[in-house]
């Protein structure tokens, strides 16, 4: 656990004494600190491009009016650098009369070890994996023209001291393994990428030569795209596999069901809650307490200890993901989804691991029903626009289903639906949840958080597919 | 305020001087510090303020051709002493690659040029309060608009940039911006949309009233859209849209890009990938640019450069290491580009808009669809059908696809380019595209 008071002029009951005097009339607000270090060693064209490594350490103090935030953060743990941050929160909120809230609920759950990634393999022993790596691939595919791996790794202690002086502590670890490789042949060229990562250490992923099968995925993916045709456009049915391609989930509802948008009404679901807003048998879950997964969390950025929310149960909406400040303002409690990117940024309700559970079907009844149709299997990444509820996410590897049968794949494209119609649209859910595998971050407001998905295989009878294909 | 020149130069040799101690042959160093204060509105009233003050340094030290890096916020000496400590451990055991160095001597910035990218004025939190206060009104005039959200932002910035050869040089910089993004709704539909100004001086911001009365406009004109059929049609980009094309052809123009072999652009320079009458510029001197610089972030100095002339594709953007991968001299261009504009074309909006019977303008896209390996694009998209000249109504839930190969060749600019980013595009029409709907 850092000691963030050990060399400043401040010490720890100046602090408390400095926050309780800044918030007393205010109904929330914490000082949060935090001091992380983090790690990126980067193979690339053959070479270890990069051994880069990072500390950061700073603070951000934040008081709650009613519905207005006062929020300023700075590197310099000082006396004087928490005196004007005061002065600032002071000068913004004037005239405050509201009652501190000083509920907050303890457990003594944790969901990862209290671990530095970073200090538990050496530098010499990660480039000579990466090296590995790159030896492994080039003499497996004479057609591979470039390979990139690299490691992540960081540690992130986090202090939160409330008003009263109350402290909530975590220390959190995270790790992401990536291999990318570029192939060429016959002129073209074409990427494959995949990953591994979560709350442990490098070689709870990496050991036994685990590092190979990151390796034949990646290749696997370049290999299956190098053979791709255009993608076809417009309407048709779509079946997702299971696992990653739950960033549909992620994008199309999980942003709809934050709680800021809803309090604003800016989001397309803000007045549906109790109703019906996805086909029976669709239940989704964003759950915060899966031991060691990326989106995991012991406490939120807030201190709230994480727990599973039901967002949607059998078809119904259930409920929103709240930070306090939501959760107050639209009288209900907060889910311990509370998070932000570090010190630099306000607090966010935000998602965690967000999963559909699994229905009874299975991923070949869902392909025999298609006659046209395609079968998505990886995704790059994703967008929504929460007002219109439109998104969109990138096949990284499809299929075209023809007849009840997996044909060709095709080229990447960009699929587009509707988050609020697009779960009613649901036909067949499948037996096969999978967690993806450890690697998503989610960006709001400029901010980027690791986060998780999982979903069984789905079927949805009419998506847009924007192929070039007519 | 904003840590003054003295103290970053101070810390930049401090670190220097114990990388040479620590047994480090080269190495260079950023020290940068930033203070903004944003106040944000939200439906008339005051939502959040938030002041950021950001120290950052970042050292890479060599040992011959090997490299390693640390960057901290944590400028205490003690904190240093054990950064540039591991740093250098680091350095020697890290393999050598023949290509690490600093820039060649003779391509560093030999002078700091003024280009007025300072405004020292200081404006309080309450004249920024009453700007939004004239904006949301301007914004929320319309019961059609529901929600309006604003910020205005004041950055004040200072760095330094050295190196082990000598090279030590920094310079003040600062941004005013506004922005305002508003919720309109009916019956039908719930729509958002937004407007934006961002400038180096605060008188040159645009007109509070303006900003919003045009973020409700664009947001309003949304309401009720439909959704079309697949089918290839001309597609007109919105600048805030073109834009983006032009840093995708940035992108993939990167020297990174092209030495890895991961560029559609690969080998193009001096052929022509564009039709006829487009040229691109990167022009790093314009007074108060918000992409202005002297030099790049190794301290190369940057030049004019065009990059594209009468469609033939002149040069990459080179950084020292690519360069001397690809046997080429740095350009200056290390971090990317400086104020980069495809220059006007000769038709002017209005003849754009009438110039096909039937036409798509795109005022949004979403999704990160453009692959600079194989040049494919595909995205979500928003905007309206255009027929003979005129906006006839909202479309969105559709995607657009292509192939940036085709795409370049296919680009028809109109002549009302603004320097509003700092990479910039006329209004850009594009034939040949396809669009998926129903």
């Amino acid at each position: 656990m850092s000691n963030f008071f050990k060399k400043s002029d401040l010490s720890r009951s100046e602090a408390e004494n400095i926050i309780s005097d800044t918030l007393q009339k205010c109904d929330d607000g914490e000082l949060y600190l935090e001091n992380s270090k983090s790690e990126s060693i980067l193979l690339d064209d053959n070479k270890i491009k990069n051994s880069s490594y990072n500390s950061d350490l700073g603070f951000g103090f934040r008081a709650i009016s009613d519905e207005v935030v006062a929020y300023s953060h700075s590197n310099e743990i000082s006396k004087s650098s928490l005196k004007q941050s005061s002065e600032n929160l002071k000068s913004t909120l004037k005239s405050v009369k509201g009652t501190y809230n000083h509920e907050i609920p303890k457990s003594n759950k944790k969901y990862y070890e209290n671990i530095n990634p970073i200090e538990q393999k050496s530098l010499n022993e990660k480039i000579k994996i990466l090296n590995e790596v790159n030896n492994y691939l080039r003499s497996k595919d004479d057609n591979i023209k470039q390979v990139t791996a690299n490691f992540l790794g960081e540690q992130k202690s986090v202090e939160i001291i409330r008003s009263g002086g109350e402290t909530l502590t975590d220390v959190r670890p995270l790790i992401r393994f990536n291999v990318s490789v570029m192939l060429e042949k016959n002129g073209r060229k074409e990427t494959g990428v995949y990953g591994v990562g979560g709350r442990q250490s490098y070689d709870s992923y990496l050991k036994d030569d685990n590092w190979k099968s990151v390796c034949d995925e990646a290749l696997r993916i370049a290999s299956v795209n190098l053979e791709s045709k255009p993608a076809p456009a417009g309407e048709m049915k779509v079946v997702l596999g299971p696992g990653w391609p739950a960033i549909l989930i992620h994008e199309a509802v999980g942003h709809g069901l934050e709680g800021d948008f809803n309090r604003k009404k800016t989001s397309a679901f803000h007045n549906l809650m109790g109703q019906k807003v996805a086909s029976e048998g669709v239940t989704i879950v964003d759950d915060g307490t899966i031991d060691n997964r990326r989106g995991s969390l012991t406490i939120d950025d807030e201190g709230t200890p994480t727990e599973k929310t039901v967002l949607i149960e059998n078809g119904i909406l259930k409920n929103f993901m709240q930070d306090r400040l939501n959760a107050r303002l639209m009288k209900t409690k907060s889910t311990g989804s509370g998070r932000r990117e570090n010190y630099r940024h306000i607090v966010l309700p935000r998602m965690r691991n967000t999963m559909m559970l699994s229905g009874n079907q299975t991923q070949d009844e869902m392909i025999k029903a298609v006659d046209k149709g395609i079968f998505a299997v990886s995704f790059g990444g994703g967008q929504v626009d929460i007002t219109s509820g439109k998104f969109v996410f990138n096949c990284t590897e499809a299929y075209e289903i023809v007849n009840g049968k997996i044909g060709s794949p095709i080229k990447g494209a960009t699929l587009i639906g509707d988050g609020p119609s697009i779960l009613k649209e649901v036909s067949m859910v499948g037996n096969d949840m999978m967690m993806d595998p450890g690697i998503g971050t989610c960006g709001k407001a400029g901010q980027g958080v690791p986060v998780g998905v999982a979903q069984p295989s789905i079927l949805i009878n009419k998506m847009t597919v924007g192929g070039t294909k007519l | 305020m904003v840590k003054d020149q003295e103290f970053l130069e101070k810390k930049a040799s401090y670190c220097l001087g114990l990388a040479k101690k620590l047994g480090a042959t080269e190495s260079s160093v950023i020290v940068n510090n930033s203070v903004s204060e944003t106040v944000n509105f939200r439906n008339k009233k005051l939502d959040e303020s938030n002041r950021s003050d950001d120290l950052g340094i970042s050292i890479t030290t060599y040992i011959g051709k090997k490299k390693s890096s640390i960057s901290s916020s944590n400028l205490l000496d003690d904190n240093l002493n054990i950064l540039i400590e591991k740093c250098v451990e680091t350095t020697k055991n890290t393999p050598e690659d023949e290509f690490n160095s600093l820039p060649d001597k003779d391509l560093l910035a030999k002078e700091v040029k003024d280009l007025d990218l300072y405004d020292d004025t200081h404006i309080e939190n309450d004249q920024k309060i009453d700007y939004l206060k004239k904006l949301e009104s301007a914004a929320s005039n319309d019961k059609k608009i529901v929600n309006t959200e604003s910020s205005f932002t004041q950055n004040k910035s200072n760095f330094i940039l050295a190196n082990s050869e000598g090279f030590c040089a920094g310079y003040k910089t600062s941004s005013f911006t506004a922005s305002s993004v508003t919720v309109a709704k009916d019956e039908k539909s719930m729509e958002r949309d937004y407007e934006y100004s961002s400038k180096c001086f605060l008188k040159d911001l645009d007109d509070a009233g303006e900003l919003g009365k045009q973020a409700a406009d664009q947001t309003i004109r949304k309401l009720s859209p439909k959704k079309i059929g697949s089918e290839k049609i001309a597609i007109i980009f919105d600048k805030r849209i073109a834009k983006g094309i032009l840093s995708t052809f940035a992108s993939a123009i990167s020297s990174s890009a092209i030495s890895r072999g991961t560029s559609f652009l690969k080998d193009k320079v001096n052929q022509k990938i564009f039709s006829d009458k487009i040229n691109v510029l990167d022009k790093p001197d314009i007074l108060k640019g918000l992409g202005s610089r002297n030099f790049d972030s190794e301290g190369v100095k940057t030049d004019t450069l065009k990059l594209v002339d009468q469609g033939i594709l002149k040069h990459y953007l080179i950084d020292t290491y690519n360069g001397k991968k690809l046997n080429l001299k740095s350009n200056g261009r290390c971090g990317g580009t400086s104020n980069l504009y495809f220059e006007n074309g000769n038709i002017s909006f209005k003849d754009l808009l009438n110039s096909k019977s039937k036409s798509l303008y795109i005022t949004e896209t979403i999704g990160h669809g453009s692959n600079i390996v194989t040049g494919d694009y595909s995205v979500g998209a928003t905007g309206f059908l255009v027929e003979n000249g005129e906006f006839k109504y909202p479309i969105n839930e559709i995607t657009i696809a292509g192939n940036f190969k085709d795409m370049f060749k296919n680009i028809t600019l109109a002549n009302d380019l603004e320097f509003k980013y700092s990479t910039n595009s006329p209004t850009m029409m594009i034939e040949g595209m396809v669009v998926a709907g129903k």
